[in-house]
């Protein structure tokens, strides 16, 4: 982050179309090295925002600069310096593993003497140098995602964007997936900017910008956002649940509901109040439990709605359009 | 997820998968040149080439219609057309408007390739490479009319069955028109393409091209002392300039009486003025590059 020049830069970047404005004015930088992860319910504007990146749509307004590049007046730039992995699959199904690469990197220049060698480590780096003369049309869609991440690589890209890499796969494969993004990060001078609307990914993103309707509400480390939150989570089973909720309002001037049959409240470092808890609630506690906040939390602070609920309010509308738009 | 903590760090993951360390090599990706548009437009014609040997099917299906039109309308309907033809073989008349047919069905089909890479974002790839949208059009429109020519050349494997001859002149001369012929409906499936966005709007779409054009074109009958109204809808359809000079190349080599070849190859005329082969063969030509152009511009406008 404190490199002098950074791999994304973003000033007042919009994006309309017609009357809905899907990108409502954002700024933000992305240091060169970073993982850099965009988080937020679907139709919040994550995708919009990548495709002007990648210069796949032309903003109405702002600007952005990345890998050095005006995303408007220098694309060819932007373009030789960007790896891309789309939420839908762009592979050709009717050719081989291999035959993709190499048709990528023709599209790409890069340097013939250079492609047998480097093919043959991105697909071993993503497991699928054995299945490099199976059509892609017998891969399975871990399979398929592996080899795009594979392909986005396949030119040495400064930046590499991935829209959604593991949406529509199963945990254990997005966990794969995810030990590919950490290890290339330590194997080559790459910046990743991702996006996603799993809470449980963004956490292994350096910064987040969470972005909820075209804008992005806060950004910074998941460690810092999940501190921002404040208040660990204390749920306790007592004998007699009104008389505790009343004890804890009396003593230690703490609000507490009964969530999932437990008396729940936050308290800031939780640890350290257990003991005093024991000590001067005065009421028989069963058993305890603290939970750090997760970024679920932190999305809930900030925006006021899980971002299940969120998803769910704007799925039929944004989403639709979104498609349309995508298209 | 299997992964707890909330910081892992790459080193302990690869080793966890017991993946090698090394580093990957970099490569650089030069900027913009003609060598790389070369390149690109190379790849993408070579991938219709793939594409193609793959679907042996698809080349099965496309030879399907001309066989049936060569072999069984032409067999069937030649005891009809014997008194009209002067003794030349229905089939031997035929034989240019059914290879357009081969040649036409298979560049369409090339050209809907383009919307299925729409459909399944293959397309995408290609856009956001960093070459110029006329490298990937015209990489198509070679791909496609490469295509369409091997498929004309099976048919034109099979002349000596129908009567016409094998001459070397004979064959070139066919040959060079059908790749100019795949090469213009390439374009125009190409340009159709552009805009649409379905496989079915597509199909559709080229049905109501491509079946008024060829039975306008008078691959299955000769273009003089027609009625006015179709006299004039074979001279504005592009079709005719291509299957006309085929004819008259195929009539060139052979041994008929005068009065047949003045019944079954007239030749276009405009206006009484015989044209000649090679303005005919410019009609295609222009047509496609003008299609070719308007291709290349909607796809250079589009995002």
């Amino acid at each position: 982050m404190s490199s002098p020049a950074p791999a994304v830069s973003v000033n007042g970047l919009l994006k309309s179309f017609g009357e809905v404005e899907a990108v409502r004015g954002i700024d933000f930088e992305v240091g060169a090295g970073e993982i850099f992860g965009f988080l937020g319910p679907n139709g919040a504007g994550k995708s919009t925002t990548i495709n002007m990146l990648c210069t796949l749509m032309r903003p109405s307004g702002g600007s952005a600069r990345v890998a050095g590049h005006d995303v408007v007046r220098e694309r060819d730039g932007v373009r030789r310096n960007i790896g891309l992995v789309f939420q839908d699959t762009t592979l050709d199904g009717y050719l081989t593993a291999e035959q993709n690469l190499r048709l990528h990197a023709e599209l790409y220049g890069v340097p013939r003497e250079a492609v047998g060698e480097r093919l043959r480590q991105v697909m071993e780096m993503v497991g699928l140098w054995q299945r490099r003369k199976s059509l892609v049309n017998t891969f399975s869609g871990g399979m398929k995602r592996r080899l795009e991440i594979a392909r986005g690589l396949l030119h040495s890209p400064r930046v590499l964007f991935l829209d959604e890499p593991t949406v529509g796969l199963d945990p254990q494969t997005r966990s794969s997936i995810w030990s590919y993004i950490r290890e290339l990060k330590s194997r080559e001078d790459i910046t990743i900017f991702l996006t996603t609307h799993y809470m449980d990914e963004a956490e292994y993103c350096e910064r987040i910008a969470i972005m909820d309707q075209g804008l992005i509400i806060v950004l910074d480390t998941p460690e810092a956002l999940k501190a921002s939150v404040g208040k660990d989570r204390v749920q306790i089973q007592t004998d007699d649940d009104a008389a505790a909720i009343a004890a804890l309002s009396e003593r230690f001037g703490i609000e507490a509901t009964v969530a999932e049959g437990e008396v729940t409240f936050g308290v800031p470092e939780g640890e350290h109040f257990v003991p005093r808890l024991f000590a001067e609630l005065g009421q028989p506690i069963r058993s305890v439990s603290v939970a750090r906040p997760s970024l679920d939390d932190v999305f809930m602070s900030y925006t006021g709605t899980t971002i299940r609920d969120a998803e769910s309010s704007q799925l039929d509308t944004r989403r639709n359009f979104a498609r349309m738009m995508n298209r | 997820m299997a992964i707890e903590t909330s910081t892992p760090s790459a080193e302990t993951s690869a080793a966890a998968r017991g993946g090698p360390a090394h580093q990957i090599a970099g490569v650089r990706v030069p900027t913009r040149s003609l060598r790389s548009e070369l390149r690109a437009i190379k790849v993408v014609w070579k991938r219709e080439l793939i594409r193609f040997s793959r679907d042996r099917l698809r080349i099965l299906t496309s030879l399907m219609q001309p066989f049936l039109f060569l072999f069984v309308l032409g067999t069937g309907l030649s005891r009809l057309a014997s008194a009209g033809t002067h003794g030349v073989d229905l089939r031997t008349f035929v034989y240019p408007g059914v290879l357009c047919m081969a040649v036409m069905f298979t560049a369409m089909f090339s050209a809907a390739s383009l919307v299925w890479d729409r459909e399944f974002g293959f397309l995408r790839e290609m856009m956001v490479a960093p070459v110029r949208r006329s490298s990937l059009v015209l990489g198509k429109c070679f791909g496609g009319a490469t295509v369409a020519a091997f498929q004309g050349v099976i048919v034109l494997c099979l002349a000596g069955l129908v009567g016409v001859p094998y001459a070397p002149g004979l064959i070139l001369e066919i040959f060079a028109l059908q790749v100019l012929l795949a090469f213009a409906i390439t374009a125009f499936g190409v340009m159709v393409a552009a805009r649409i966005s379905q496989m079915q709007s597509f199909m559709a779409l080229m049905q109501m091209a491509i079946m008024p054009m060829y039975f306008l074109s008078g691959a299955l009958f000769p273009v003089s002392g027609l009625p006015q109204w179709l006299s004039i809808l074979n001279r504005i359809d592009p079709l005719t300039y291509a299957v006309d000079p085929m004819r008259r190349a195929v009539f060139a080599h052979l041994d008929i009486s005068a009065a047949a070849r003045r019944a079954l190859d007239p030749g276009v005329t405009w206006w009484g003025w015989h044209v000649p082969t090679l303005v005919e063969a410019a009609v295609v030509a222009l047509l496609g590059l003008v299609m070719l152009l308007i291709a290349i511009a909607q796809f250079s406008r589009a995002e």
